[in-house]
């Protein structure tokens, strides 16, 4: 229990968080979630431990689908719930949300490397594993290593881990914790090709793995299948989302799995799941000068890879790369999209890097359309339904043109 | 692939849902979409991309894409071989390619290459090696394996690695050395090995911005015949053209010019935006690090001092 100075503190370091919020808004330097949390923080370390004590935490990580996972959850367990749904999802942004919502039930997106410490301070029933692809390699480094600190975070405390099956990396962490095995479908093998516990290759056979250290892919719990999931006890539960994609329906499976362990039935979750069609802009129609497009995020090779394989080939593309911090400042993972899908078409190029991207489209043998401007730039493509899909600071920009 | 190799998919994002079975997706450059080779004789130019699953990230393949691509633009038939550990590494190759990886990954990848043999018989036929990161420092005479330990590399180039005292991330450009007719080098180096050159291998450039050998001369790469290592890593051939050509040169002799606009353009954003601004960011952490009480790095997470107790950056 918090003393009475503890309290004080706590209180003290909220309101001025507050004040520093309204300051960054009146300012025009955005929402000031991030900025808000950082004060609170500094005046009361201890903050997220005391806005968290008495609530059912869900704790959603991995490299790619935190987002939308975490707004599945939400709906899926139905009611309120606390959630930080604007994607600040360090310790500030946890704190700022948590400070804002009263609710006795949190879904919380975290950032891969602040699992340890946010599951330190919120104490989560559940950790939901997505997946662990190579992303922003020059602050992250290796999977392997993430893969580490996470196996040490589920090990330090009993906690369920709802954890993806058929990423080696997920499911070495999640022997640690007690695991709920969900198998979503997708397989990403790029970053799955050694053995995290032994270092020796993968043996990959019909979309299952195994190692010779006797690390096995484990039977799943939860099942994407054609038309829905396969629950515990063979049940199968069909999903009806606005979401698209394969990539989105292997979210819904994590989803119900997540929602089953906090007592909602799968067949109650799944049905409320239907009700999401946006999340945070993603997927949002935007007007591009009068132009209707849809609006994709995708931020690293297995984002893309999924992105690429969601834009039917009548659709029209136009491709955003920046690389600023929050993106990653190197560019070179462009060359582990299989932007070659592309080949024989003209797509838009568009961002920072767009040089960048015109290059990588070429060698991939596309027709790369170069500009700084979206609206200008869609109205030089080709007749046809319109996908613009860009990475996470360009993807913030394009925001603006929704409709 | 032989029917004996290893099951391994090649890098791929597969939907295994069944009404979903016709989506498959790769990211390796040989079973591209698009990518399909025509039946080449043997006068084929031929590409040989070593260990991809142990020497592969940050985009390596992009240079057997860059390679291929501008041969084939000048009607050179191309022949792209992707070797994975255990299968043969073929000793009649053109040009290999060696990408980046972990420690663990590179002393496997070294112990594996010269237990093959193939790439040494192939070096020694004065065919052409190109080196990235891990890939560079398994071509020279030692480098730091697993848990530190001096590691014996292939003897190819006469260098030497060891660590650096800080892991070196950022933007890079190398001013090529005097006489070799390339052009700047640019590209991005992530890499915690210092490698010293010895009398037969010389510098590829002199870096002008980031780490490169971090030999304290401020050398970058290393050439010796026609072996090459470098610490720009992943698609380093896509930024510079002019190295990618050649390694094609020395393979297949005089190459006719390619249209290379939309690599001007990236090559003159680089130089004119981003790297004078990653020269800006270095001058002003140097000035932090000499005020009292600095030194202490600058996080790129965002987190406060009570969430942020994983490091991030490794050795």
């Amino acid at each position: 229990m918090p003393t009475p100075t503890e309290r004080a503190r706590l209180t003290l370091a909220l309101r001025a968080g507050r004040l520093a919020g309204w300051l960054s808004r009146r300012l025009g330097r955005g929402a000031g979630a991030v900025v808000r949390g950082r004060v609170v923080l500094g005046l009361a370390p201890g903050a997220l431990r005391a806005l968290a004590a008495g609530r059912r935490t869900v704790v959603v990580t991995g490299t790619n689908g935190k987002s939308t996972t975490t707004r599945l959850i939400t709906a899926a367990l139905g009611g309120d719930v606390a959630t930080n749904a604007t994607g600040a999802n360090m310790g500030p942004g946890l704190v700022t949300a948590l400070d804002d919502q009263r609710a006795t039930t949190a879904v919380l997106e975290t950032d891969e490397l602040h699992v340890p410490a946010v599951m330190r301070a919120t104490e989560p029933l559940v950790v939901v594993a997505l997946n662990l692809t190579r992303d922003q390699l020059d602050r992250t480094h290796e999977v392997s290593r993430t893969s580490r600190v996470w196996g040490e975070a589920f090990g330090a405390r009993p906690v369920t881990v709802v954890a993806n099956a058929a990423d080696p990396h997920v499911v070495a962490a999640a022997l640690a914790g007690t695991p709920v095995w969900v198998d979503p479908g997708l397989r990403w093998t790029e970053d799955a090709t050694v053995c995290p516990r032994c270092g020796k290759l993968l043996d990959w056979v019909d979309g299952r793995w195994s190692s010779s250290c006797g690390l096995t892919m484990p039977e799943p719990d939860y099942l994407l299948t054609a038309d829905g999931v396969r629950v515990p006890g063979g049940e199968e539960v069909p999903l009806d989302l606005r979401l698209p994609g394969t990539v989105n329906r292997g979210n819904a499976a994590f989803a119900l799995a997540a929602a089953a362990v906090l007592g909602v039935p799968p067949a109650t979750a799944a049905a409320r799941l239907t009700a999401v069609d946006t999340v945070d802009g993603r997927y949002a129609q935007l007007d591009l000068g009068g132009r209707p497009a849809r609006l994709f995020l995708a931020k690293n090779p297995a984002g893309w890879a999924a992105a690429l394989a969601m834009i039917d080939p009548e659709s029209q593309l136009v491709v955003g790369i920046n690389a600023r911090i929050a993106d990653g400042t190197d560019t070179s993972w462009l060359y582990d999209v299989p932007f070659e899908r592309l080949a024989g078409r003209t797509v838009g190029a568009i961002g920072d890097r767009r040089t960048d991207l015109a290059v990588r489209l070429h060698y991939a043998g596309a027709t790369p359309v170069v500009d700084d401007d979206p609206v200008r730039l869609a109205a030089q493509l080709p007749p046809g339904p319109l996908v613009v899909a860009a990475n996470y600071t360009a993807f913030r920009e394009l925001r603006r043109h929704v409709a | 692939m032989s029917p004996d190799a290893p099951s391994s998919p090649s890098g791929a994002l597969r939907e295994d849902v069944s009404d979903d079975a016709s989506v498959s997706l790769s990211t390796a450059p040989f079973d591209r979409p698009g990518a399909e080779q025509p039946p080449t004789g043997k006068d084929a130019l031929r590409i040989v991309h070593v260990y991809p699953h142990l020497l592969g990230t940050y985009g390596d393949a992009g240079n057997a894409i860059v390679l291929r691509y501008r041969a084939q633009a000048r009607g050179i038939a191309v022949e792209l071989v992707v070797v994975q550990p255990g299968e043969p590494v073929p000793s009649q190759g053109d040009i290999y390619l060696l990408g980046g990886g972990e420690d663990a990954k590179q002393t496997a990848a070294a112990h594996e290459l010269r237990g093959d043999g193939g790439i040494l018989t192939a070096a020694g036929r004065g065919a052409a090696l190109f080196g990235i990161c891990a890939g560079y420092q398994l071509l020279g005479e030692t480098f730091l394996g697993v848990g530190g330990a001096v590691t014996a590399g292939l003897g190819l180039l006469d260098v030497r690695t060891d660590r650096l005292e800080s892991r070196a991330v950022g933007n890079m450009l190398a001013r090529p050395v005097a006489g070799s007719g390339l052009s700047d080098l640019i590209g991005f180096e992530n890499h915690g090995g210092a490698t010293v050159l010895g009398p037969d291998a010389r510098p590829l450039g002199h870096v002008a911005i980031g780490v490169g050998n971090g030999d304290g001369r401020g050398t970058e790469g290393a050439v010796q015949g026609n072996v090459y290592g470098t610490y720009f890593h992943g698609p380093a051939l896509a930024l510079n053209p002019a190295l990618a050509d050649r390694l094609l040169a020395s393979a297949v002799g005089e190459l006719a010019p390619l249209d290379d606009a939309l690599c001007d353009a990236l090559r003159r954003h680089r130089l004119q935006e981003v790297l004078p601004a990653t020269a800006r960011v270095g001058r002003l952490q140097r000035l932090r690090r000499r005020l009292p009480g600095g030194g202490r790095g600058t996080g790129t997470s965002g987190a406060t001092a009570t969430l942020s107790e994983v490091p991030t950056s490794a050795g």
